[in-house]
């Protein structure tokens, strides 16, 4: 393990290179307020950040990474276009995995700009990929972008697009979803039973706790509703597992996708963004023919990536977590901005991981 | 030195764990006064009886302060990472049977499965402006439950105790807890979901992997081990 001083050296030096590229510096507190992290994540921030509190300030979180107040910062105060880059700890729970380090320094490079997001996504990918020097590592892309748009386009009601799109980022729940709205599986004895009923309350349990009777049947009518609508068809089902398994060289994936498109319109649009931004990846001297496109990638990360996602691995090293990662999170400055959005990618990369690769090799 | 068994300090755990050992000639009793914690071993030579809390055994156990302990399944998952990797389960004593399930008010009658669950949080969520609350001691189990299952807007909130009553009491919409009957859950309203059984726990002879051991120690455990049949 590489001791801190040099790994805040390598910190320094990448944050400088961000810096040279227009970004300006951005600090934030180690300590963050917890509740902003909780709404946005839920309770699996539980799980991979740690959290304290005292009586005054109540529950703070040691930031899980810079994400959420740059953007906040960048909503509150910031100008248009922005640049920004940090260098900092960050802290993870790990629970499962001891070689998994809970504390490591992450620097950052976020782009907020409307003009033109496909050429941001390239910027900041190339920017983190020339950072990265010489290291061996392998770059994975995805676009979740894509899939949102597939989830839209299927032949069902609002209420099923609304709950797919949901659980994008949960694949097992996703596919319970989808193989439930195409009659895959069967429905559930006790959901027959109840749809089923004269009169579904007949049991007379008392009325307890903050969840309403009319909130119990304003969803007995989604189900009715449900149960009463069309099953996906198995042509699109087949459409989006064909999307879902697309994992190839980029140039290959594109033209992939652009069959999968022919029949599945409503990822034409998608699919060609996907296309304009792997030219400009090419104009910023990026190997897009070496770069791996996978669809799937990036959908068990934290839900707030929604475009375009990518990571760097080192080769030959499966144990070792990525060594940069990023991607496109427009959703984010929405659900922060109060009104407002803005545009937004950024990437952040691990110097100590890529000290330790470097000596390795 | 000797072994150190570390055993529920009282109630209905600590009777049933002594008549479990008495029955195969290990006998365990307590010593001095009522209120004092101490006690002794008889029918194998070198084992220290060690009167703990049954929640303080799980973290006893992986510190290697004791090398054999009594406690629940549920306890050790809840309360050690990598469990399998600092304890090591030797017998299953058939009392102190307990599932951890997620229970729902019965008047949820839209709520039968986590499929439904996770539907009634996202509803929930969008109108009451924040996510349905869970009450639960079991954070660490219940969390990797539900992510496993890909239930979303929801929340954990603390209850250390009487937690059936925090639905009624409207601090959560629904629990998870540890229920051997169902009784209590019935009593107030609550019902079981049909797929969310968390875990099945019931009290278990661990063994410490941490422990250091000396070669009398280790010859200890192997004897004690045989006279209980756990071998």
């Amino acid at each position: 393990m590489a001791e801190k001083a040099r790994i805040r050296a390598e910190a320094a030096r990448l944050r400088a290179l961000f810096e040279a590229q227009g970004a300006q510096g951005f600090e934030t507190s180690i300590l963050q307020p917890a509740e902003v992290l909780l709404d946005l994540y839920g309770e699996d921030i539980r799980a991979r950040a740690y959290v304290t509190s005292d009586a005054l300030r109540g529950e703070q979180m040691l930031r899980p990474d810079f994400t959420v107040p740059v953007v906040q910062a960048h909503m509150a105060y910031g100008a248009e276009p922005a640049r920004y880059t940090y260098a900092g700890e960050v802290f993870r729970r790990q629970e499962d995995d001891p070689d998994r380090e809970n504390e490591f320094m992450q620097v950052g490079y976020e782009v907020f700009d409307r003009e033109n997001p496909i050429d941001s996504d390239a910027e900041v990918f190339s920017v983190i990929q020339s950072a990265l020097g010489g290291a061996r590592l392998r770059a994975a892309t995805g676009d979740i972008g894509i899939l949102m748009a597939a989830v839209a386009g299927l032949q069902t009601t609002d209420a099923r697009k609304k709950a797919l799109r949901r659980h994008i980022w949960h694949p097992r729940r996703f596919r319970a979803l989808l193989d439930r709205y195409s009659g895959r599986s069967p429905v559930p004895a006790a959901r027959k039973a109840l749809l089923a009923a004269a009169d579904p309350f007949a049991g007379g349990a008392p009325e307890i706790g903050l969840r309403s009777r009319a909130e119990v049947e304003a969803r007995i009518a989604a189900l009715k509703a449900d149960a009463a609508a069309a099953p996906i068809s198995e042509r699109e089902v087949e459409l989006l597992d064909a999307l879902l398994q697309v994992r190839e060289t980029l140039p290959n994936a594109l033209e992939h996708l652009r069959d999968i498109a022919v029949d599945m319109p409503a990822i034409v649009k998608a699919v060609d963004r996907l296309a304009r931004r792997m030219k400009a990846l090419d104009r910023r001297g990026v190997d897009v023919a070496a770069l791996d496109f996978e669809a799937s990638y990036g959908r068990t990360s934290m839900e707030y990536y929604d475009g375009f996602v990518f990571g760097f691995y080192a080769e030959g090293r499966p144990d070792l977590p990525a060594v940069a990662t990023g991607g496109r999170y427009d959703a984010l400055t929405r659900v922060l901005g109060q009104g407002r959005e803005i545009p937004a990618v950024g990437g952040v990369v691990r110097p100590g991981l890529l000290l330790q690769l470097e000596a390795g090799q | 030195m000797s072994v150190k068994l570390g055993v529920p300090s009282k109630g209905r755990l600590m009777e049933k764990t002594f008549e479990w050992f008495g029955e195969r000639g290990v006998t365990l009793s307590r010593t001095g006064s009522d209120r004092e914690y101490a006690g002794k071993v008889e029918g194998v030579e070198g084992v220290e009886l060690v009167l703990l809390s049954a929640g303080e055994i799980p973290r006893e156990l992986a510190a290697g302060r004791i090398h054999l302990g009594v406690t629940g399944t549920d306890l050790i998952r809840e309360k050690l990472g990598q469990w399998d990797q600092k304890v090591e389960p030797l017998a299953e004593l058939g009392f102190g049977h307990a599932d951890l399930i997620i229970a729902v008010p019965a008047c949820w009658v839209d709520v039968d499965t986590l499929d439904d669950l996770d539907a009634a949080a996202a509803a929930f969520r969008e109108r009451h402006g924040f996510r349905l609350r869970v009450a639960t001691k079991y954070h660490r189990l219940v969390r990797e439950f539900l992510r496993d299952h890909g239930v979303a807007d929801y929340q954990l909130v603390d209850s250390q105790g009487a937690t059936e009553g925090t639905v009624k009491n409207e601090t959560a919409e629904a629990v998870a807890d540890i229920t051997s009957t169902g009784d209590t859950l019935r009593a107030n309203h609550l019902k079981i979901l049909s797929d969310a059984l968390v875990l099945k726990s019931q009290a278990t002879l661990f063994r410490s992997r941490v422990a250091p051991v000396d070669k009398a120690e280790r010859d200890t455990i192997k004897e004690l081990s045989r006279v209980l049949g756990v071998d």
